[in-house]
Order: structure tokens, then sequence, then C-alpha cells
């Protein structure tokens, strides 16, 4: 049952694990952000991660602009969205209770692949290539795509910026206050709607940038694209405690390295990759509900 | 303000999910007489997936049946006098959908007969409904054997699996001269599983040996750990059923892993243009069992219709086309020699019908399987499925 791999196959996977986890990890920071400051659980994160490909695409495809200006514009298209999405359906239920929240956020959800397999069909499109980002590097015997490299380096520009902003910026500073208590914070006069906003943009700018790497790494496009990866970077939030932006990344790490590894050293299980991950949550959820890096926290009264 | 946005988005919300419904079915809401269940057009239930995984598939078999009710309109006029409707509705790659879609087509719908579905898997799972209601299902594409074996309801007009995989491993063994092969199937799909097996079988009795078997899941887009897995075993063909957009992205990370050799083989699920575009050039050189040739007619009939679906699509026709075609000219002929669309006179009259189709002569056996032993070999050159072999077996 267990195969013991060759050094060969443990190091190309190992790459494969590193390149996929800080994929998730971009994704699993967008679900942490929002909760830590509404907490709220934003389901609709995996379909704003898809309508993203979707722009990337058009942009690509319709108006034929180059990979360097339209992925960049794509990201930007889906900050604004984000935006759009808190305001509409998010804020006006800022008082409301938090299940509301929840239950508007699948709307959006549904919205979105609704939206998505009508005006852009059901049919499966091909996300557009960067070809020199697709050759080869080749060290010993073990192959490793250029992509492969870029990925994690990108993630950890980004999330290192991210936590720039986080800690070291006034936006940072009333963002953090705002996910302690809203009330407080308005009467320190922070704007907690603009700051909100503000999350959600960043937010969808990092799933939207984790979007176009999958989209390089898979290159496969359809409305439900975003649903799996979104389950799973919400499990690799949790995974590393829900509200933590360090934990996002330790959780989506570990949450690639399991995934690829499992089904190395299990070649017999390969058919139920995807159920180890809810495996994962499972554990988490008995034995660390906060998470791996979660602090507990009391409620609010 | 803020109240007018939220409430245009929910309008919104409304309108695209009603529209998701409607998607494509071109109406599908003519009650029409409702009384005695006498009514004025004759409906023909289309159930495709549209959506998710398998649409690539069903979209271009649906296209098949569009041409063929324009074709039979401009030929024969009328379906014993009345008008067709198509009621298209879409099975969203999913069994549980698939199981509803079934249900909504002859319960809500009310048609008199149903073409479809690409994939066995879903096949299957509208197969209840059809048997329940007395409806007739002629598949197109669908060649797992259980679709119709127990459903005396459900027809196919294509060959079957375990035919397919013996074509399959016949070609391996005996042109290529491989003797050793991986597999990496579909899991969540009785049309891989089955097909892998009925490989597996013809393969080992040959003489061949499967050297490792992978799975996976439709939806999954990584395939690198189970490559590296079946690629330590050396073996000369990966035979990979199963959807087609896996199968692309497969080969795809088979090659940038640096694996140029192995060759990739897989059945009639492969031959639709989404395999090319997701695939591109690591596609070249796969080798598909399919049905059906546009280059090489074999009637008059198949010429006209490559010559009308190249009149408005401006490709050649995919297998999958010419057999939704060839799905409406069965029901088409079948109704007529029927003079009614009575479940039972259908039946009797599908006992001895041969349709002249574009895939050939279609005659059914007592299980309701189309009596066809011959397969087109096909392998991707320069983009484009290029025929390669015929193959009959007795």
């Amino acid at each position: 049952m267990v195969q013991w791999p060759t050094l060969y196959m443990f190091l190309q996977s190992m790459a494969n694990a590193i390149s996929i986890g800080s994929l998730y990890a971009l994704v699993a920071i967008g679900y942490t952000m929002v909760y830590g400051i509404l907490r709220l659980i934003n389901f609709a994160h995996g379909d704003i991660f898809m309508m993203s490909m979707y722009f990337a695409f058009y942009l690509v495809a319709a108006f034929a602009l180059p990979w360097y200006i339209s992925f960049p514009l794509a990201i930007l298209a889906t900050g604004i969205m984000g935006i759009i999405v808190e305001r509409s359906a998010y804020r006006p239920l800022r008082d409301a209770p938090r299940i509301s929240l929840l239950i508007s956020s699948i709307g959006v959800s549904y919205l979105f692949q609704n939206f998505a397999v009508v005006v852009f069909s059901g049919i499966q499109k091909q996300f557009p290539q960067v070809p020199f980002l697709q050759e080869m590097v080749v060290i010993g015997k073990v192959r490793i795509q250029v992509l492969t490299f870029v990925m994690p380096v990108v993630t950890a520009v980004f999330v290192a910026a991210l936590l720039f902003l986080v800690n070291k910026t006034k936006v940072g500073m009333a963002m953090r206050a705002s996910s302690k208590d809203f009330e407080t914070s308005r009467l320190m006069g922070i704007d907690v709607n603009r700051i909100i906003s503000v999350t959600f943009a960043v937010g969808s700018m990092l799933a939207a940038l984790g979007a176009i790497m999958w989209g390089l790494k898979y290159p496969k496009i359809d409305p439900y694209v975003g649903s799996m990866p979104g389950l799973k970077c919400f499990i690799a939030a949790v995974i590393g405690g829900i509200g933590n932006i360090n934990g996002a990344v330790v959780g989506a790490m570990l949450l690639g390295f399991i995934e690829i590894m499992i089904v190395l050293f299990l070649p017999a299980l390969s058919a139920y990759k995807d159920a180890f991950a809810f495996v994962a949550l499972i554990a988490i959820l008995l034995f660390r509900p906060t998470g791996l890096l979660g602090e507990k926290k009391a409620d609010k009264v | 303000m803020k109240r007018l946005v939220a409430i245009g988005l929910v309008f919104a919300m409304a309108l695209t999910a009603l529209a998701g419904c409607g998607g494509g079915g071109g109406g599908g809401q003519t009650s029409g007489g409702g009384g005695g269940g006498e009514t004025d057009v004759i409906k023909i239930g289309v159930f495709q997936p549209l959506t998710g995984a398998y649409s690539a598939g069903g979209t271009i078999e649906v296209q098949g049946v569009d041409l063929a009710k324009k074709y039979c309109e401009e030929k024969f006029g009328k379906l014993l006098g009345k008008e067709v409707e198509l009621v298209i509705v879409d099975n969203k790659s999913d069994t549980v959908e698939a199981a509803t879609a079934a249900a909504k087509l002859v319960e809500d719908d009310k048609v008199d007969i149903v073409l479809g579905s690409w994939g066995s898997g879903l096949c299957m799972a509208g197969g209840d409904s059809f048997k329940n209601s007395k409806t007739i299902a002629i598949g197109a594409s669908c060649t797992n054997p259980n679709v119709t074996i127990g459903n005396d309801y459900y027809y196919r007009i294509c060959f079957l699996d375990p035919f397919q995989g013996t074509v399959l491993a016949n070609y391996a063994y005996n042109t290529l001269g491989a003797t050793k092969v991986a597999a990496i199937y579909e899991a969540t799909n009785d049309y891989a599983v089955g097909l892998y097996n009925f490989f597996k079988e013809a393969f080992e009795t040959l003489g061949g040996e499967i050297v490792e078997t992978q799975m996976y899941q439709t939806e999954d887009q990584d395939f690198n750990s189970q490559i590296l897995t079946v690629m330590a075993k050396e073996p000369e063909i990966i035979f990979a059923p199963g959807v087609e957009s896996a199968a692309a992205i497969m080969m795809r990370q088979t090659r940038e892993a640096g694996y140029n050799d192995v060759i990739f083989m897989g059945g009639d699920t492969w031959e639709t243009p989404m395999l090319i575009d997701l695939g591109g050039e690591f596609v070249e050189g796969c080798i598909v069992t399919t049905f059906f040739d546009p280059a090489a007619p074999l009637n008059d009939i198949t010429a006209e219709f490559v010559e009308l679906y190249t009149a408005e699509y401006g490709t050649p026709p995919a297998a999958f086309t010419a057999l939704g075609f060839d799905s409406y000219l069965t029901a088409f002929q079948a109704i007529t020699e029927a003079g009614s669309t009575d479940s039972d006179a259908i039946m009797a009259v599908l006992e001895n019908i041969v349709v002249k189709g574009v895939t050939g002569d279609i005659a059914f056996n007592e299980i309701g399987d189309a009596i066809k032993n011959m397969a087109v070999l096909k392998t991707v050159q320069n983009g484009e499925f290029v025929f390669m072999d015929t193959v009959t077996i007795e």
C-alpha cells in the first residue's frame, strides 16, 4: 500500500507542493482578512476567484492585450468588484445578525456562478498562457517549470507587502482596530466602512493574483472553477487559524503538502485527494478549533 | 440608495436564475392543449450536460440534434403533421442533477421521446425516470453497457465499451507492439471505470500487462503525483479514459515533466475541440477511438451532413455531433413509422428499424443497442484530429 518514492520523485513532489501551497495561501488570505474584520465567512470568495479568471481571459482574448497589461487590469477589476460586492451585499446588513451576512454571501456566490453560466457559457475555456513561464528548468533529473518558482516568490512578496500594510501603516492600524471593535473604532474617528472596503479590495485582489497563477498552472476555466479552490482555501484558513494572516499562509502550505504527499506515498488513494483536505479540517476542528496559530477569543458581550 | 442597489441586485439574481433554467432551452414552456394529452407539437427532450465538466461534449452533441431538426424540417416537413419542439435540459455533468433533469423532462415537460445524454453515468442516473414513465430514450454517445441493460426504454446508436476496449487493446498490443500499459482513469465516471476494465481484460488476454493504475476525480487539475507514480513503472502507453479536459491537462503535465515518449490513448470522449484547445501542442500524437470520420463519408447522408455542418459552424463536425444528428433521425423515423408518439408503438418499430444515418446504418438488437462493429482510430496532428485507421471486430 505504502509506496516509498525515490529521492527524485520526492523532490519533484516537494516543488509541486510548495507551488500549490503558495497558490492556496493567496486565496486563503482573503478569507482570513474578511473574517478578521467582519466575522464573516465570505462564501463568494471562490467565485470572485472565478470571475477574475474570466476577466483575465477576456482582456487577453477579446481585447488582445498582452498579459503584462491584462493581468494587472484583471486584478484591479477584481478589487473593484470586491468593493461592489461588499457595498451591495454586505454593507446593508451591517447591523443584521451575522447569519444574514453568511446567507447573503451564499447568494452572491450563486449569483456569480449563474451570471457566468449565462454570460460566459458553461463550456470550459482555456486560460491564456505566458510562454516563458511554461519553460522548464532542469536540475539533475528534476524538471521544474519556471512558473513553479515564480509562484512562491510572488506569494512571498505580496504576503510581505500585506503584512507591512496591516502592521505598519495607518490603514493597517485602522484594520486591526476595526477587527477588535467597530463601535470603539468609530469613536476614535476611523471610517469603518472605508476600512472594510479596503479589506475587501485587498482580499479580492490577492484572490485574483492567485486565480491568475492558478490559470497559468491549470488552464481550464469554467463557471464552477472557483468552488473547489474556494473550499480548500477556506479549509487552509481554518487550519491556520481563521482571522490570522500568518496562519492562512501556514495552513495553505500544510494543505498543499498533505494533498501532494498523500498521493505520493499512498498512490492507491489518488482518487480521494480532495477528501484529505476535509479530513484535515475535521481533525483540526476536533483537536484545535482555533487553528494552528489562532488565539482563543472571548466572545464579545 | 443602498436599498435600491440591493433590490436591483436581487432582481439581477432572479433574472440570471431564470435564464439559467431556460438556458438554451428555446423556451420550453409551451403547455399546449393540456387536456387529453392531444397537443399540436411533438416534444423531443434533449438531455445533455451543457455546464460543468462534460459541457463541451454535450454542447456539440446538441448541435447535431439542432442540425438534424432543421434537416428533417426541410426534407420531410412536419412530423405526423405536427411541429417538433426541442426541450433542452441541462443535466449539469452531475448524476444527481441528471436524475432531477430527467424527472423534469418526463413530469413537467411531458416530452414524447428523449435524446441523450453524453456520458453514460448521466444516462444511468436519468434512466429510471424514463423507464418509470415509459418514455423512450435514445442515447447518442453513451457507451457503457449498463445504460441499456435492464432498461427496455433506453436505446443507443453507438458502439459499446467492451468493443471499444478491445479495439484499443488490440491496437496497443498488435499495432504499437506495447506490452506495458499504465492507466490513469476518472474514478467518478461510470464510463471511464467501465472502459478501463474492458481494456484491461482485453489487453491481459492478449498477453500484455497493466503495470500501474491510478485514479482521479472529474474536477481534478493536478495529476503530477499520479504521473510520477505511473512513470516509475516505465510504461509504453498511458491509457487514460475519462473527461477530455482532464486528459488534456494530464498530457500537458506529463510532457512538462519530461516524459516525451509515452503514448496516450483514450476513448471516444476525447474527440472534442476542447482536448486540443486545452492541451495545445501537448496532445499531439494521442490516440483515440471514435465513431465517425467526416473525411470519409459512408453514404450520401454523411456528405450532406458534413456540408450542412461546415456551412453552419465553419469546422468539420466531430463524431458526437454526427451521433446527435443520428439520434434525431432515428427518433424522427421511428415516430413516422409508428404513426404515433405512443411508446409501445415506437418500441415495436424500433425492433426492426433500419435507419440510414450519417454514422452508418442503425439497427437495434434485443437489448436496445445499435449493432455496430466498426470503430475509427484517430490521432492529433498539427492541432487537428486525423484519421488513422478503421477497425472492425466480428
